[in-house]
């Protein structure tokens, strides 16, 4: 039995190794390239020679920081504007989809889940001569606009999925117990229903964030470019010389807060999309 | 009164129940009413994001239109469509992105199953750690990495042509962005490493849904590993292994940022989206990018079809909606 369980516990160790190895060696990839000296980039190693951090002074205060800086706050405020639009106007529809009854209700989850399967590039195209027409090419709300495509949807079927598992009873309970509807709300049904919410919000900032497509194709210059757009637009200090080194600076900046989130809130995560997925 | 509708006697009663709702139906009606206010914006937002669109693509798609002379623009019925498909360089981009979807989901759909299972099967300690590793790739923009593959590979910058020397056929010569199928090779291979972890926990949740009596008495019975995984296991997580296939399928068939990135459709890499992107964004040509945006939609509803027909994949119930 006790070799049994020694060998069981190597297969593990083995077995999470790889996981690992899987999960992060393109990570670290990047990560060690963002350390390279320029010079120093074609020596066929995977780890710098030199460390340096000379790629993430250019990003950030050097010849790259017009482009990288202007897209990181495009980036952020337009998924997080793009988010909690998506999170809202879900939240109001999953409660109707898993509280009330009414015709139509299957309508809205087929139009969600028709629209998430909807390819982008298909929208890119009439989009992009509207936007032209009627001011909102190369614009924040140009990008929201067309991101709530990607957010809204998930979100919709996730949330619809979390609510339908609060139990609704505690609200009227807490009511006969004496609580006024808004305290029952707020005491009761908010701090259930506040985790999916959470949850969806963080899936939806994953997708927009994620966004290539639209953010090529609906802008021009920094004022409305998102982060992975301008990473195709990075070019190196002089014209014989390679952007690698800025690029991988600006993605491991790009990569870390996802990381972070994604290390803090694995668990809600999995659990959000697995509910909104798969589940009877 | 819901036991008098379920039970009519005649065919008569069978369909009055319809007349007879109006007994109920100020509160319905307010029900629906409310339904319809909380949940309309969404449902209009959805609609106007992507039916206007769509729409207009159909329509301009009949038109000769390109931007840089937008007076030009003349009515000319399907010609596009007819330029489009017999256009070598769509039937190209057409194959490359059925290659590239068939490989993808074959090899994410054995990845992504051995990954399911190992975080069902992990121990408690180690799920944690395993299920925060799996979800990086996820987590990860898409072209970060595309770019992390690239230079990974890349001739000047890479050091697998240096580690991997002693394979066949590799050697510090080698240039994989230099023809089609080493090209195709990275990007399938960065488009799988980014996309498994998000099929893998569908299977997780599919093969939680595999009662493990049936598990055990298979092997009291007797059964082998593979037996029970074969016979037992897959069989009861058909559905959500369906699912998986579909949404994956479809995700890959509108690659394009892998694409972009790595090679931008040189030496025959260009993939459909590719194709309408450079088309209409590119070269102004608004006209044939729509006839293009619209024949990828229909790819992508026949793709559902096919699914739902033939595989009978149940997309509404294995979603949630019962």
């Amino acid at each position: 039995m006790r070799t049994m369980s020694t060998r069981l516990k190597v297969g593990w160790a083995v077995i999470t190794v790889l996981v690992l190895i899987y999960a992060l060696f393109p990570v670290a990839s990047i990560v060690a390239t963002s350390f390279k000296l320029p010079s120093q980039l074609n020596l066929g190693t995977f780890l710098p020679k030199t460390w340096t951090t000379t790629n993430y002074e250019e990003i950030l205060t050097g010849s790259a920081k017009d482009l990288f800086l202007p897209s990181l706050r495009n980036s952020i405020g337009i998924s997080l504007i793009a988010t909690f639009i998506a999170v809202v106007l879900a939240t109001l529809a999953a409660y109707a989809i898993a509280r009330l009854d009414f015709r139509g209700k299957r309508l809205i989850l087929t139009a969600a889940l028709g629209v998430s399967i909807f390819p982008v590039v298909s929208l890119v195209t009439p989009l992009f001569n509207l936007w032209r027409n009627i001011g909102l090419y190369d614009t924040w709300l140009g990008l929201i606009i067309p991101y709530l495509s990607l957010t809204l949807p998930i979100s919709i079927w996730t949330l619809a999925a979390f609510f339908r598992q609060i139990p609704w009873e505690l609200e009227q309970a807490a009511q006969v117990d004496g609580a006024t509807s808004w305290q029952a709300f707020r005491k009761v049904i908010v701090p259930l229903a506040a985790p999916g919410v959470f949850t969806t919000a963080l899936i939806a900032f994953f997708i927009a964030w994620n966004d290539f497509v639209y953010g090529i194709s609906l802008t021009s210059t920094s004022a409305a470019r998102p982060v992975p757009a301008a990473l195709a637009f990075f070019t190196g200090a002089s014209q014989f010389e390679e952007p690698t080194g800025a690029i991988s600076a600006a993605a491991v900046v790009v990569t870390i807060p996802v990381v972070i989130l994604v290390m803090l809130f694995q668990r809600q995560i999995v659990s959000g999309l697995t509910q909104g997925a798969v589940k009877g | 009164m819901t036991a008098e509708v379920a039970t009519p006697r005649t065919v008569e009663e069978a369909v009055k129940p319809r007349k007879k709702k109006p007994v109920r139906s100020d509160r319905a009606k307010a029900e629906a009413r409310l339904g319809w206010m909380l949940a309309g914006p969404a449902f209009v937002v959805m609609l106007l994001v992507t039916v206007y669109p769509i729409l207009q693509a159909c329509y301009d798609s009949l038109f000769s239109y390109r931007l840089t002379a937008p007076d030009d623009k003349a009515f000319i019925g399907l010609r596009n469509y007819i330029e489009v498909i017999t256009d070598p360089v769509f039937l190209q981009a057409l194959l490359v992105t059925v290659v590239i979807m068939v490989v993808s989901v074959i090899v994410e759909l054995v990845l992504g199953f051995a990954l399911a299972l190992v975080m069902h099967r992990a121990i408690t300690q180690l799920r944690g750690l395993l299920r925060t590793a799996i979800l990086v790739p996820y987590g990860i923009i898409t072209v970060v990495s595309a770019f992390a593959w690239f230079y990974a590979f890349d001739i000047n910058s890479g050091f697998v042509n240096h580690w991997f020397g002693w394979v066949p056929g590799i050697s510090t010569d080698l240039n994989w962005f230099a023809q089609q199928g080493t090209s195709l090779f990275v990007i399938i291979a960065s488009e799988i490493w980014k996309t498994t972890p998000f099929i893998s926990l569908l299977l997780l949740a599919g093969l939680a849904q595999v009662p493990s009596e049936l598990e055990e008495a298979a092997e009291v019975d007797g059964a082998t590993w593979w037996q029970r995984l074969t016979r037992v296991v897959l069989p009861n997580m058909k559905a959500a292994i369906m699912v998986a296939v579909l949404f994956r399928a479809l995700d890959a068939f509108r690659i394009f940022d892998n694409v972009f990135i790595m090679t931008n459709g040189a030496n025959d890499t260009t993939v459909l989206s590719l194709l309408a992107y450079r088309t209409s964004i590119g070269r102004l040509e608004i006209g044939l990018g729509s006839a293009i945006s619209v024949i990828l939609f229909l790819c992508v509803i026949l793709i559902c079809f096919i699914a739902i027909k033939l595989f009978k994949v149940d997309l509404a119930g294995a979603r949630g909606e019962s």
